[in-house]
């Protein structure tokens, strides 16, 4: 697995500049963060980072051995080592002629998202999915003209064994 | 009864054994000062804070306990960087104390603010910014664990003015206990019995000890297994002292400034026994070329220091002490005593590369730096702690004087941060009071960070610089004149002070030589002062370090003269 995207899911000490160190860390060795997610968890002492990023099997090895030193961090999973369920929440802000309207409609319904507001000249559009999904989609919305998107990047969790 | 953060401060460093702190008051701080005017804890006055830094370096690494270093808010806790930096570099325990602005101007730019934790968050182990009086006492004692255990390293504490003058009861944990932090001592038996097996087997073998063995205090152990096993030992910088510097296997320093026997031990042997080292980019040269016919084992007790710049076969995460004691133990029972495979042929091999390639100089009319080196080391007979400036007298330091026990020489390795020395030397003395502490200098350096000469005056720290006076930059000049056709851009240092006079400004001793027959005696003259002196001497312009593996090159590719 070359260079292959790597979910890590990082639990943390929920304290002021966490999040700033283990950003200082992949900026000052040179590694890259495609993805950053940061929310309490069911203990408010600690959170839980769901980050993405890449490089080969040494660049990997080190960044989660670097992230574990940090003082702070508390446990360090690999999810890409073993089976996960990921998710990424999308709001998409649409040009919605009159004459595109049923189409669009159309297609959120295909993906299963939902339009939570509605104006004018325009939809926004909330979907959720694992990456594929959300790319497709955006692919399929695009020749319409895209407004705006914000996304969350990916959180994630490993499945529980069957 | 109540305390004010003050008193809670050095309350909690008495309780960590703290007798001597190198500091620089100010406004910040000064509620901290008050304090510690009324506790027995020595205070050493610097004149920079940087200096306060290194000092701590230096007392930690005679000692081999924290030191402490206590500056104010904004510039005094910026002044601190470097020796932060270089502390982190070699993994030494040091606490930093920075004053901070009031909690309630935090963030406005207040007069002497800044964000010193930020600052100093990829160059300390750990640090905590103290928003509330009452972890304050827990924090200190964290901050002392993290510190020295582990790998050790430099933690930064940021107390905001007002919980230096609020009160509270003085509460803090019996023990330390952090679920995110637990460094792993013991090593895992089966890696150690692979270890055991290659040792069985190896005909060429070669220890190469690191600053790890120093910081674990594992010297003994690692003579232990020397000695038993017939291995000869390099070290890198850092490790000098690990390994006796006169012992017959003892092979010298590797790396870019190397001996060449030690060097080509490495190209040569088929299997290294890495203890306590992270194999940094002066020690390695070209790391495909890097101990290639050997198996190589790797003893650390940070996980991120193995497969880091060389790919090892068997990796073991532990401390070294505790490693090197159980590898020995397993040794003698698997081994029995004079049942190893015939070493003599590589012992033999080695011996030669001494013989026919030893470190060498040609002392003439001009006094040679390593002359002086070798000269001190007789006149010390080899009991000195030596500290170093960086550069070419870093690297003489290493090859000329030869050191027989740990925590007698003390150089900034990974960082290689001129200025150091002296203020290292300075906290060397303080903690080693019985011993003779010799700060080995270039011109360059020691102008870097000379105002700590009153320090070593105003405290009675009678420490000695030798000064190997070449007016040049001399390692980048060496560079240039090797790499860049005698082009010496801005290393020539046209003009320095008169050392002898600057030295009597400071209230120390000076003495100045250009005579080859003149340096004994004032070797012996300048150290038989109790008072810190400078001995001045005008040596070859441009001699070089010598074997040099250029950067990027293997390590048997030396330039031997």
């Amino acid at each position: 697995m070359e260079n292959g995207k790597t979910v890590l899911s990082i639990i943390v000490d929920n304290q002021p500049g966490v999040l700033s160190r283990i950003a200082g860390l992949f900026s000052g060795r040179g590694y890259n963060i495609e993805s950053l997610c940061v929310a309490e968890t069911d203990d408010p002492l600690v959170s839980r980072i769901t980050l993405v990023t890449k490089g080969n099997k040494l660049i990997i090895e080190q960044i989660k051995k670097q992230l574990h030193k940090l003082i702070n961090v508390i446990t360090v999973h690999d999810l890409t080592e073993t089976k996960y369920v990921e998710r990424e929440l999308a709001l998409i802000k649409i040009n919605a002629k009159p004459k595109d309207r049923a189409e669009i409609l159309r297609m959120v319904d295909v993906f299963r998202s939902k339009v939570i507001d509605v104006g004018h000249e325009h939809f926004t559009i909330e979907i959720t999915g694992d990456e594929e999904k959300l790319k497709a989609f955006i692919n399929i919305l695009k020749p319409m003209g895209i407004k705006e998107i914000a996304r969350t990047g990916t959180i994630a969790l490993a499945r529980e064994l069957q | 009864m109540k305390l004010t953060g003050a008193q809670i401060l050095m309350k909690a460093l008495k309780e960590e054994g703290v007798e001597t702190i190198f500091g620089y008051p100010g406004g910040a701080v000064i509620e901290i000062y008050d304090a510690l005017s009324q506790t027995d804890i020595e205070h050493v006055l610097v004149r920079h804070e940087q200096g306060a830094v290194h000092a701590a370096d230096g007392y930690a690494r005679a000692k081999g306990q924290v030191g402490v270093c206590l500056v104010t808010s904004g510039p005094g806790a910026t002044n601190t960087v470097t020796g932060i930096a270089s502390a982190y570099m070699d993994s030494i325990p040091i606490v930093i104390i920075t004053g901070q602005v009031p909690t309630s101007l935090i963030g406005n730019d207040a007069f002497q603010e800044v964000d010193i934790v930020g600052i100093t968050r990829p160059c300390t182990k750990h640090n905590y910014l103290v928003k509330n009086i009452d972890d304050l006492a827990k924090t200190v004692k964290e901050a002392f664990y993290i510190a020295s255990s582990g790998r050790p390293g430099p933690v930064l504490i940021d107390i905001p003015k007002d919980i230096t003058t609020s009160k509270t009861i003085y509460k803090a944990p019996e023990k330390i206990n952090l679920k995110s932090y637990n460094p792993t001592y013991n090593p895992n038996l089966k890696q150690l019995a692979k270890v055991v097996s290659l040792i069985k087997e190896a005909k060429k073998p070669v220890i190469f000890a690191g600053g790890g063995i120093i910081l674990s205090k594992a010297s003994e152990e690692l003579r232990e297994l020397a000695y038993y096993a017939n291995i000869p030992v390099t070290t890198s910088l850092m490790g000098l002292g690990a390994f006796p510097g006169t012992h017959p296997l003892w092979l010298g320093m590797l790396g870019m400034h190397g001996t060449f026997r030690a060097n080509m031990s490495i190209a040569e042997c088929d299997l290294l026994l890495a203890i306590g080292v992270r194999f940094d980019d002066r020690v390695t040269g070209r790391t495909d070329a890097f101990a290639s016919k050997a198996k190589i084992v790797h003893v650390d007790i940070d996980p991120t220091s193995i497969h880091k710049n060389i790919n090892v076969h068997v990796p073991v995460v532990g401390d070294c002490k505790a490693t090197l004691c159980q590898l020995n133990k397993m040794i003698k029972q698997q081994i029995p005593d004079k049942n190893f495979p015939d070493s003599k042929t590589w012992i033999d091999t080695i011996q030669e590369w001494k013989k026919t390639t030893p470190l060498a100089y040609d002392q003439k009319d001009i006094i040679k730096p390593q002359y002086v080196i070798e000269k001190l080391y007789e006149v010390t007979k080899g009991q000195a702690i030596i500290t170093t400036e960086v550069g070419q007298n870093q690297m003489w330091a290493a090859q000329y004087y030869h050191y027989d026990s740990p925590n007698h020489f003390i150089t900034s390795g990974g960082l290689g941060c001129m200025g150091f020395g002296l203020p290292a030397a300075i906290g060397a003395q303080k903690a080693r009071p019985d011993k003779l502490v010799v700060d080995i200098a270039g011109d360059g350096s020691i102008q870097m960070n000379i105002q700590e000469l009153a320090t070593a005056v105003q405290h009675c720290l009678p420490v000695k610089i030798v000064i190997l006076n070449n007016g040049y930059l001399g390692m980048v000049r060496q560079w240039q004149q090797l790499f860049y056709e005698r082009r010496y851009s801005c290393t020539r240092m046209e003009f320095a002070p008169d050392f002898v006079k600057l030295a009597e400004a400071f209230g120390a001793v000076g003495f100045r030589t250009s005579k080859p027959e003149e340096v004994v005696s004032i070797l012996q003259q300048g150290i038989a002062i109790n008072k810190p002196v400078i001995m001045d001497f005008i040596v070859e312009k441009e001699e070089n370090v010598y074997p040099m593996v250029p950067a990027g090159k293997a390590l048997t590719e030396m330039l031997l003269v």
